[in-house]
């Protein structure tokens, strides 16, 4: 009986995790064509509903109703499968997410790297879909993608040693809660070549420009969804929108204090968490309506050279300062750490 | 039957499963892919152990990093599955040889005296207050086994550098950028504007 009722609590707190969650995704589709829009002196879609609120739900629908065509010689099962790999992992990552003080689906112990596992196993998804196809532009799309996230998942995993330094634990809850006391302890100011490390690995990591060479429309057509239509093809997207918010979510978890507040004590909770990951979100925005797309070795060499390199040495100093207990940030970590 | 060892039978059995499609299935990419269910499997099962930095590990490692090169190389090589085949009986003595000496290796594991499962005590159940798995094994590797695990470490590093000698090949004829370069030219390096009259149409 114990373990019916315990199912059920946590089915709804899933449900009331994922539900948010897709409207968010919705309506991410729309802002960022609006911004992008006022970026670029349009207007952005703005006839359905009341100033173009409506447009996610309709683009949603056309969707629903187009069929979905699996090309003659593609390998249907795993091209079938394929939209539904890169969705769950994009939606899993969230169970450990913690939201606010307390407010998390499985407070878990080792959260930070679970996070890295679920996202590292979201690339699965585009190579199966690039490689089921059966069709040359959707293969390429698919060994750039491939490489590309081996590529940033080592720079965004050095990023992290960083913080779990810092914080002394892999949980995030821990993690934010050893950020508090003010912006002014918040991990951007001491990690902070870490976080943009992190936050640009980040872009990379969910294919957006100005790393979306997986898709490469003036390219490879549309990279590895080329031959997906309908609700298969839109299943992609849901996953590319929830991995950019989960991004931006561990951004601010990780470096920006989660719920806590700017000014110490004052109305910590969920509305900061969600400032802050609209704030990282329209970084994203920005990022895509302001840089060309990288060449594809420059994105090896960004990946390689540069954030690698950075992080290594990055560590050190960290490693160092909590060792000699320097300064405003460091002297405080050792007493911390059990 | 607990719910506990529900579980671990389904996941053992699907794992079981997965592992005898790996070898018999025929397309390699597909090969691949039950690999990766095996190996996620394996993570679910060591997660009921509470082992679970050994299963996310693994999970991170080998599903999020080894098996996507592996898919990337057994994707691009257009294998051929015709020839492969036919060296099979050719091939089956040595392949019985060494699946025997591996069943005898496990048997003698198993059901010898100083590895008998009745050997190891059950281990304890970890409340929520006690240390995580995480941090124990850290601090047993950075204390107790710490030259062991420095020796990995240097073996691992040796093996980078190793797989980059082999594999790095100078080739004079392909044109490399130098990126610091190119940030450094100025435009008076390259551009001269040249001041001319006007001159009439004739």
């Amino acid at each position: 009986m114990d373990a019916l009722i315990l199912t059920i609590t946590t089915l709804f707190k899933i449900v009331l995790v994922l539900v948010p969650l897709i409207l968010c995704v919705a309506y991410l589709t729309l802002a960022e064509r609006k911004v992008i829009g006022s970026m670029q002196v349009r207007v952005g879609p703005n006839r359905v509903g009341f100033k173009g609120l409506g447009q996610p739900f309709a683009d949603v629908f056309k969707l629903l109703f187009k069929e979905v065509i699996v090309p003659t010689s593609a390998s249907r099962f795993l091209f079938l499968t394929a939209p539904i790999l890169s969705l769950a992992p994009a939606l899993a990552a969230w169970a450990v997410i913690p939201f606010a003080d307390g407010w998390q689906l499985a407070d878990v112990n080792a959260g930070l790297l679970y996070v890295l596992a679920m996202t590292s196993v979201g690339v699965y998804g585009v190579i199966i879909a690039g490689w089921a196809s059966n069709s040359k532009y959707a293969f390429l799309g698919a060994m750039r993608s491939a490489a590309q996230i081996v590529a940033y998942e080592i720079a965004m995993g050095f990023a992290l040693i960083g913080v779990l330094m810092m914080a002394g634990s892999l949980n995030l809850g821990d993690i934010v809660r050893a950020q508090s006391g003010g912006f002014f302890n918040w991990y951007l100011f001491p990690l902070f070549p870490l976080a943009i490390v992190y936050f640009i690995s980040g872009v990379a990591e969910t294919n957006r420009a100005p790393f979306d060479v997986a898709e490469g429309e003036s390219e490879i057509v549309a990279g590895f969804h080329v031959d997906y239509s309908g609700m298969a093809f839109a299943l992609f997207f849901l996953a590319e929108y929830a991995n950019m918010i989960m991004i931006a979510a561990l951004t601010a978890v990780m470096f920006l204090g989660g719920w806590m507040s700017p000014i110490d004590g004052f109305g910590d909770g969920i509305h900061w968490f969600l400032i802050k990951t609209a704030a990282m979100l329209f970084v994203f925005l920005w990022l895509r309506a302001t840089f060309p797309r990288y060449r594809y070795d420059q994105i090896m060499r960004l990946g390689w050279k540069v954030f690698i390199p950075v992080t290594i040495v990055w560590i050190a100093v960290v490693g160092f300062a909590i060792y000699f207990e320097v300064g405003p940030w460091f002297s405080t970590v050792r007493g911390t750490v059990a | 039957m607990t719910f506990e060892l529900f579980v671990f039978y389904l996941f053992s059995a699907i794992m079981i499963f997965s592992a005898a499609r790996v070898i018999t299935v025929r397309n390699p990419v597909h090969a691949a892919m039950f690999l990766v269910l095996t190996f996620f499997t394996c993570a679910a099962i060591w997660l009921l152990l509470e082992a679970e930095f050994l299963a996310i590990t693994l999970v991170l490692v080998y599903v999020g990093a080894v098996m996507v090169l592996f898919l990337f190389v057994v994707m691009m090589l257009d294998v051929n599955v015709a020839p492969l085949r036919e060296g099979f009986v050719k091939y089956l003595p040595v392949g019985i040889l060494v699946g025997v000496v591996m069943l005898v290796e496990m048997v003698f594991l198993i059901t010898q005296r100083y590895f008998k499962a009745e050997q190891f005590p059950i281990p304890e159940r970890g409340t929520a207050e006690a240390m995580s798995n995480t941090e124990m094994l850290g601090r047993l590797l950075y204390s107790e086994y710490l030259f062991q695990f420095e020796i990995a470490a240097i073996i691992l590093l040796v093996a980078i550098v190793a797989a980059i000698a082999l594999t790095m090949r100078r080739r004079p004829e392909t044109k490399y950028q130098t990126p610091s370069q190119q940030v450094e030219v100025r435009k008076q390096d390259r551009l001269r504007v040249v001041q001319m009259p006007s001159e009439k149409r004739t």
